[in-house]
């Protein structure tokens, strides 16, 4: 699966924990999960819990560490896709 | 010197009514929320009745985002969240805008038993099954016993005290105490208080096996012996929400607020399990000094008490009930006033039972009206040994009322009686 097949059903799983006053048009793949898309920080599990249902992977908690962005989820999932 | 309180906005979420016209017309008439459920008799439940109220999926959607609904199972989170917003909204008070500071001056307690039952067996499967990792972030927030206090304070932005409190079957009588206390010592100029209770055979399990629910009526849930009755044998386990803001008198006059009632004072206290009491049964001579200590503490007399609002909870503890009350009021016959109790209608919705029954009686003393006991047409001979036949209508009686008390017993031998005056 190349980057762009991952950021395609990974913008919908974002777009869900999206605080109200932040437009889905916001999402890039440099966008800061937390500072710039405002998501709370608390959802950052939620997020991957639905990354690894769609994607049918396994994240660890070093991987948690490592997430800050969009491009970040990706190289994520392509690891453990790979891997 | 303390200030005076009165309530200024009412929300219910009630198993004959959801909102306060619903709710209203639904108590005028004696309608009851008791139902028969399936899965109860499938679970081998004794009694496979219980009440809880119907909220629809887009009723839910006027209060949570659908962020916060998904993976959202908590049911007496719900219906607190929708009680609380509704009374908050009846009191035409406006929640603080995002960017602004909190509402330093409004606090909430909303009180519950056990709170997130249907959430809190999720997580326990999934915990169990070595997966505690797909728990996700809502676990906590929707078992917590904070958790409608805590959603209802994001929701408002409440910058004052927000807790809950928890005294089983006294629950709401309690938290409205407690509330109005804190008005009136100062700390506050508006409390939003309430309490609510989850649905299901969790919550109600544990009441079936201790045999004090009734297992005569599943196969006519309309005709449920109702308290009072020389029938009674036992209640029907219900759930739901019942909400009130309170609020100094002095603001709801300056803002020309609609005041339903005043609170005039009330008194909590316990009988230390000692006397007759125990964690299940009350000890008699607390609940006479705890309806006394209210009256005292409201400054008013046994005599001007018009009606009253009984805990009768279809047991074989509604004689003494209305002994005690006879007692510390020292009133009988065709001297005592008029009782009634909505458990007929709603079953015992438990640690919702006070709130739920509270935003009846508040009702009842606005619109001047005393609902109609529902199916005890044969009462306890103990009950009319004590006081007249005439002071438990069992029909709709429309007459204006001044002066009204409230009470609510609960396990651990604890009591609540708060008085209200119409002004």
């Amino acid at each position: 699966m190349n980057s762009e097949e991952i950021y395609r059903l990974l913008e919908p799983i974002i777009k869900t924990y999206l605080p109200e006053d932040i437009s889905a048009k916001e999402i890039n793949r440099n966008s800061d999960l937390t500072r710039e898309l405002n998501i709370n920080s608390a959802h950052l599990v939620d997020i991957v819990l639905d990354i690894e249902d769609v994607f049918n992977i396994e994240f660890k908690n070093e991987d948690m560490e490592s997430l800050r962005n969009v491009n970040d989820a990706i190289s994520l999932i392509q690891q453990k896709i790979s891997g | 010197m303390k200030k005076r309180v009165v309530i200024t906005g009412l929300g219910i979420v009630s198993p004959n009514g959801v909102g306060i016209p619903a709710f209203t017309k639904a108590i005028k008439k004696g309608v009851s929320g008791i139902q028969f459920f399936p899965e109860l008799r499938d679970l081998n439940f004794s009694c496979q009745l219980g009440a809880m109220p119907t909220i629809s999926e887009e009723k839910k959607r006027e209060y949570l985002s659908e962020l916060q609904l998904r993976n959202f199972n908590s049911s007496g989170i719900l219906y607190g969240i929708i009680a609380g917003m509704d009374a908050f909204k009846d009191a035409k008070l406006e929640p603080a805008k995002n960017d602004d500071e909190p509402l330093w001056d409004l606090g909430i307690i909303f009180g519950s038993g056990t709170s997130g039952v249907e959430k809190f067996r999720e997580a326990i499967y999934k915990i169990d099954d070595k997966n505690v990792r797909r728990l996700g972030s809502n676990s906590v927030a929707q078992t917590m016993t904070s958790g409608v206090s805590a959603y209802l304070g994001g929701l408002i932005g409440a910058g004052n005290m927000v807790t809950a409190n928890s005294s089983a079957c006294a629950t709401g009588t309690e938290s409205l105490l407690m509330g109005y206390e804190h008005i009136a010592n100062g700390k506050a100029t508006y409390m939003l208080c309430g309490s609510t209770s989850d649905q299901g055979p969790y919550i109600w399990g544990g009441f079936d096996a201790m045999k004090v629910t009734t297992y005569k009526y599943n196969n006519t849930p309309k005709k449920v012996a109702g308290p009072m009755s020389a029938d009674a044998s036992g209640f029907v386990p219900g759930s739901g929400a019942g909400a009130y803001l309170l609020e100094s008198l002095e603001n709801a006059q300056n803002r020309g607020a609609t005041i339903y009632a005043e609170i005039l004072g009330g008194a909590i206290n316990n009988g230390g399990q000692r006397g007759g009491g125990s964690m299940t049964a009350p000890n008699s001579l607390a609940i006479q000094k705890c309806i006394k200590h209210a009256l005292k503490d409201a400054n008013i007399s046994a005599s001007e008490i018009e009606y009253i609002n009984g805990h009768l909870t279809a047991t074989i503890k509604d004689p003494d009930e209305i002994e005690n009350w006879s007692i510390a009021l020292d009133r009988k016959g065709n001297d005592f006033p008029y009782i009634n109790s909505l458990k007929g209608m709603v079953g015992h919705c438990l640690a919702a039972s006070g709130s739920i029954e509270i935003v009846s009686a508040i009702l009842q003393l606005y619109e001047g009206f005393i609902f109609p006991n529902v199916n005890c047409e044969n009462l306890h001979p103990r009950i009319t040994e004590v006081i007249s036949q005439e002071r438990i209508s069992t029909k709709l009686v429309k007459t204006s009322l001044h002066t009204i008390a409230k009470a609510s017993f609960g396990f651990g031998d604890v009591n609540a009686c708060a008085i209200f005056k119409k002004i």
